[in-house]
C-alpha cells in the first residue's frame, strides 16, 4: 500500500489508471452482454459439424451460399448461432417452400438429429446465441410477471391472447399457441422473419423464462368464458352476434309469423 | 249513475273481485280495451324493434346485477383475485372489480356475457329495424318526426355501447379511450381544452372511468327510456304500416288484435330472445377482459378494436391517409398566441363520414317529401323494388357504411385470407369512394329488373316449366296465370313519373325549384309502370296464350 502511494505522482500513473479503467469497463460490459455464452450447453461433436457441413451444402447452400456467407436470395449465416438454426429448420420455415413476404411454418424437413447437425455446424462458422439451457424453457417461471412482460413486449404484434396479427405487406406475427417453449425462446433471441431480437440486456433469460409461462399458462388454461372465437377480440365477436345470435332471432321472427300471412 | 254500476255488477270469483276493485279505483278497463284491440300487421321484419327493446330490457336487468359489484374507481390496488396469470399485477380498482365479477363472483362471468351479448344484440336489431324502415318507406307522412327519435336512438345506443366497453379499465378499452382522446384533440383550437375538461386532466388521469359510469348507468339509459316511450307512442299515434296486399290501404290496418294472440306471442318472443342471449352468453367468450391485462397508456395491443357499432368510425382512421401527394394533413398554423396544430388526418375522418351518414339520414324523410312533393298519408309500405331510387340510394348509404366498417378489420382481412394490409387498405379507399357509386347503379338496375319481371309475371302468368310441342313443330312453355292475391302484389303499387318544375305565385321558376325538378328526374326517370287493369285484360284475352288460357278455364272449371 504504501509502495502504490510512493508511486502515485509517477509521470505513468495516469497511464496506468486509464489502462485500469479501460479493462474494468470493458470487463463488466464484456461480463454483462455475453450471457447468450452461458446459455450454451450442447455440445457439438466434430461430426456433427461434419455432418451438418453436407446438409447444409445440400440443401441451404443454393441459397444461403457457400460456407453460409449469404447470396442475392438468401442472408448470410454466419454468426447467426445454434438457436436460429434450431428454430428456422426446427419450426419447418427453413428450407423455405417459396419466395414470399416471410418463411411460412410447415411440416419439419429434418429430424432433430439432423437439425442438430445442422445447428452444429452453423454454430462452427461464428459464435451466436445457443440453444437455450433447460433451465429457461421449463415454464416454470412467475406468469403475472411474464404477463406483463408480454403486453409491453409482444402484445402490439402477437395480441394480447397470442392470437397473432398483421404486419406491412403481407407479413404477420403468427399465433403463439402449440408453439414450443424451445423454440419461443429461440425466436426471442434471434429475431426471425420480421420480428425484432429480444436479447437478454432487454429481457433477461429470466424474463423471457416467465413469458414463457405466462404463455404456457393462458394456453393451458383454455377460455372460461366458453369458446373463444378465435380469441381475435370484438371483429370475431361482432361478426358472431351478427350471423349467428342475429341470424337466430331471425328464425325465430320467421317461425313466430309463418302461420299468417 | 256510477252506483248503479256498483250495486248492479257482481264478480263472481276472487281475481274478479280484485281486479273490478282496482278496476273502479284506477279505471285500468278502457285503456286495455283499447290497447287489447289495437291491430297488429303480422310480418317477420317487423319483429326488429321488439327484438331491440326486449335486449334493452336483458341490459336494464343484467346491468342492475352488474352494478351490485363493479366499483369504478380508477385508485391503484393490486390483484389477488384468482385469475393466476394477473396475480400481483398492479391495476385500478375498476379492472380489479371487473376481474372479481368475472372470476369470484358466483354467475357473474354469464352476467357479464349477457349483457355484452345483448348489447351487441341491440345496436345490431336497432341496425336492421332502422334499415327495415328505410327500405319500406316507412318514414314517410305521418311517421317522419318518429323516423327522427329513431335515428336518436340509435346515436344514444352507440353512446350506451362505447361508455360501457370504456368501464373495465382493461387495455382493450383503455386503447378505446386514447382514440377517443386524440379525435377530441384533434379539434382545432380548443380540443387539448376538451380533452383535458373530459380526462379531469392528461390522458387517462383518474377520473374518466367514473364519469363514463354515471353516463352509462344513469343518464344514457334514462333518456334511451324516454326516447322508446315517445317512439312505442307515436307507433300507437299512427298506427302500424303494413305490406301492400289485397284489401289493405292507407285508411285501415290488417293484422291482429294485441290482445290476446300478439300479447302472448310478443311476451314469448322475450323469452326466446332471452334464451338466445344467454345461450350465447353460457357458450361463447365475449370481450375476454383477463386476456387483456389492465390499461397501461404504453403496450397496444395487435387486433385492438371497438366493438361493432363503433368498427365504422375506426375503419374511416385506419383508411386516413397522413399524407396526399406528397402534402402532410397534420399543419401547424402560427396563431397570434402561439401555434397551433390542426390534424386533418385524424379530424376529417372521425367526423366526416359519420357527420355525413346522420346528416342524410335525420333529413331525408324531409329531402324526399320536397323532391316528391308528396303530402300524402302513408301506411302502406313500398316493396324496395318499387321505389328503385331509394332503394339505390339506402344500399349506396349501407355500402359506404360497410366499407368503412370492414377497414376496422382491415388486419383480421390480411392475416385470415393472407393478403398485404397494404393493399387491403388501398382497394378499402378506392371503395370507399367508388363503392357507393357502384351499390346506387347496381342496386337500381337490379330493382327495376324486378319490377319488369313482376310485371312480365302479372301479364303472362308464372312459368310452369312444362314445354309442350305445338302441331306445327313449334316448342313453346306454358305460362300459368298466378291467382288474384298474388297478382295484387305485383301490380298494387305507384309508379310516380318525374314531376317537372312547377312556377310559383310570381309565375316564375325557382332555382330551388329546378333542382328539385332535376332531383325528381333523377328519381323517376327510369320506371317500370305497373300493369293496368286494361293491359292485363288485353293480355288475358291475347291469342298466343292459348294453351295457357285453356289450362286456366279448365282449373277454373274445377
Amino acid at each position: 500500500m504504501k509502495a502504490l502511494s510512493q508511486k502515485r505522482r509517477h509521470p505513468l500513473a495516469a497511464v496506468a489508471l486509464l489502462l485500469l479503467g479501460l479493462i474494468l469497463t470493458g470487463g463488466l460490459y464484456a461480463a454483462a452482454t455475453a450471457p447468450t455464452a452461458k446459455a450454451d450447453t450442447t455440445t457439438y461433436t466434430a461430426a456433427d459439424t461434419e455432418e451438418g457441413s453436407k446438409l447444409f451444402i445440400a440443401n441451404c447452400a443454393t441459397c444461403h451460399g457457400m460456407g453460409a456467407v449469404g447470396s442475392p436470395s438468401g442472408p448470410s449465416l454466419v454468426g447467426v448461432g445454434a438457436a436460429s438454426v434450431d428454430f428456422q429448420v426446427g419450426t419447418g420455415r427453413m428450407p423455405m417452400e417459396n419466395q414470399g413476404p416471410q418463411a411460412e411454418q410447415k411440416p419439419a424437413q429434418f429430424n432433430e438429429e439432423q437439425t442438430k447437425q445442422l445447428a452444429a455446424y452453423v454454430a462452427s462458422l461464428a459464435p451466436g446465441p445457443a440453444v437455450p439451457a433447460e433451465e429457461y424453457t421449463d415454464g416454470g417461471g412467475n406468469a403475472a410477471e411474464g404477463g406483463e412482460l408480454f403486453r409491453v413486449n409482444c402484445a402490439m404484434c402477437h395480441n394480447a391472447a397470442a392470437a397473432g396479427g398483421a404486419l406491412t405487406r403481407g407479413k404477420y406475427a403468427p399465433a403463439l399457441a402449440g408453439v414450443s417453449n424451445e423454440h419461443i425462446y429461440e425466436a426471442m433471441v434471434t429475431g426471425p422473419q420480421n420480428m425484432p431480437v429480444f436479447n437478454d440486456a432487454n429481457i433477461t433469460p429470466e424474463g423471457k423464462r416467465d413469458i414463457i409461462t405466462f404463455l404456457n399458462t393462458i394456453e393451458n388454461n383454455g377460455s372460461p368464458g366458453g369458446a373463444d372465437l378465435g380469441a381475435l377480440g370484438p371483429v370475431s365477436e361482432g361478426l358472431f352476434a351478427w350471423v349467428a345470435g342475429l341470424g337466430v332471432i331471425i328464425a325465430f321472427t320467421i317461425w313466430l309469423t309463418s302461420r299468417t300471412s | 249513475m256510477s252506483t248503479a254500476t256498483e250495486s248492479t255488477y257482481r264478480p263472481a270469483t276472487k281475481v274478479g273481485r280484485v281486479t273490478d276493485f282496482v278496476d273502479q279505483r284506477v279505471g285500468g278497463s278502457p285503456i286495455l280495451r283499447e290497447f287489447g284491440r289495437k291491430v297488429f300487421p303480422d310480418h317477420w321484419s317487423f319483429m326488429f324493434g321488439e327484438v331491440a327493446l326486449y335486449t334493452f330490457v336483458i341490459l336494464l336487468l343484467t346491468g342492475t346485477f352488474l352494478t351490485f359489484f363493479f366499483d369504478p374507481s380508477m385508485a391503484e390496488t393490486t390483484y389477488a383475485g384468482s385469475y393466476v396469470p394477473l396475480k400481483g399485477v398492479d391495476m385500478s380498482v375498476a379492472y380489479s372489480s371487473s376481474l372479481n365479477i368475472s372470476f369470484d363472483i358466483r354467475g357473474g362471468l354469464f352476467m357479464r356475457q349477457v349483457h355484452h351479448w345483448s348489447a351487441l344484440l341491440f345496436v345490431a336489431s336497432v341496425a336492421v329495424h332502422m334499415l327495415r324502415v328505410f327500405f319500406t318507406g316507412a318514414f314517410r307522412k305521418p311517421r317522419e318526426l318518429n323516423w327522427v327519435v329513431g335515428g336518436t336512438l340509435v346515436i344514444l345506443s352507440l353512446a350506451a355501447g362505447f361508455t360501457g366497453y370504456s368501464l373495465p379499465d382493461d387495455l382493450l378499452s383503455g386503447n378505446g379511450l386514447r382514440i377517443i382522446d386524440g379525435v377530441v384533440k384533434s379539434i382545432p383550437i380548443v380540443g387539448s381544452y376538451i380533452s383535458f375538461f373530459l380526462f379531469g386532466g392528461e390522458f387517462p388521469g383518474s377520473a374518466i372511468i367514473g364519469r363514463l359510469y354515471v353516463l352509462h348507468i344513469l343518464l344514457i339509459p334514462a333518456i334511451i327510456l324516454l326516447m322508446i316511450a315517445i317512439h312505442l307512442f307515436m307507433v300507437v299515434v299512427h298506427k302500424h304500416t303494413q305490406y301492400p296486399g289485397p284489401g289493405r290501404n292507407d285508411g285501415n290496418v290488417v293484422g291482429y288484435p294485441l290482445g290476446p294472440v300478439y300479447a302472448a306471442k310478443a311476451g314469448g318472443f322475450f323469452f326466446i330472445v332471452f334464451g338466445v342471449v344467454a345461450l350465447m352468453a353460457a357458450a361463447f367468450t365475449i370481450n375476454p377482459i383477463w386476456n387483456y391485462g389492465p390499461y397501461d397508456p404504453s403496450p397496444v395491443s395487435a387486433g385492438t378494436q371497438p366493438d361493432w357499432y363503433i368498427g365504422w368510425v375506426d375503419g374511416a382512421l385506419r383508411l386516413m391517409p397522413g399524407w396526399l401527394f406528397g402534402f402532410p394533413l397534420e399543419w401547424h398554423i402560427p396563431l397570434p398566441w402561439g401555434v397551433n396544430t390542426l390534424s386533418l388526418n385524424v379530424l376529417l375522418p372521425a367526423l366526416v363520414p359519420a357527420g355525413i351518414v346522420f346528416t342524410v339520414l335525420f333529413a331525408y324523410p324531409w329531402i324526399e317529401r320536397w323532391i316528391t312533393k308528396d303530402d300524402r298519408e302513408h301506411h302502406v309500405l313500398d316493396r324496395p323494388r318499387n321505389a328503385p331510387t331509394r332503394t339505390a340510394i339506402g344500399m349506396a348509404g349501407f355500402t359506404f357504411y360497410c366499407v368503412m366498417w370492414a377497414a376496422a378489420s382491415s388486419d383480421l382481412v390480411a392475416t385470415h385470407f393472407h393478403v398485404s394490409l397494404n393493399d387491403v387498405t388501398y382497394w378499402l379507399r378506392a371503395l370507399f369512394f367508388i363503392g357507393p357509386v357502384i351499390a346506387y347503379a347496381v342496386t337500381k338496375r337490379i330493382a327495376l329488373a324486378l319490377q319488369r319481371k313482376d310485371r312480365e309475371i302479372a301479364l303472362h302468368g308464372r312459368e310452369t316449366g312444362r314445354i309442350v310441342r305445338l302441331p306445327h313443330g313449334e316448342f313453346i312453355e306454358v305460362h300459368a296465370q298466378v291467382d288474384d292475391y298474388k297478382r295484387y302484389k305485383l301490380v298494387g303499387f305507384e309508379s310516380p313519373e318525374p314531376l317537372p318544375e312547377i312556377v310559383n305565385s310570381d309565375g316564375k321558376v325557382t332555382q330551388a325549384e329546378k333542382l328539385r325538378a332535376r332531383l325528381s328526374r333523377v328519381f323517376f326517370e327510369d320506371r317500370v309502370a305497373p300493369a293496368t287493369p286494361a293491359e292485363l285484360e288485353a293480355s288475358h284475352a291475347h291469342g298466343d296464350h292459348e294453351i295457357a288460357e285453356s289450362e286456366n278455364l279448365k282449373e277454373v272449371a274445377h
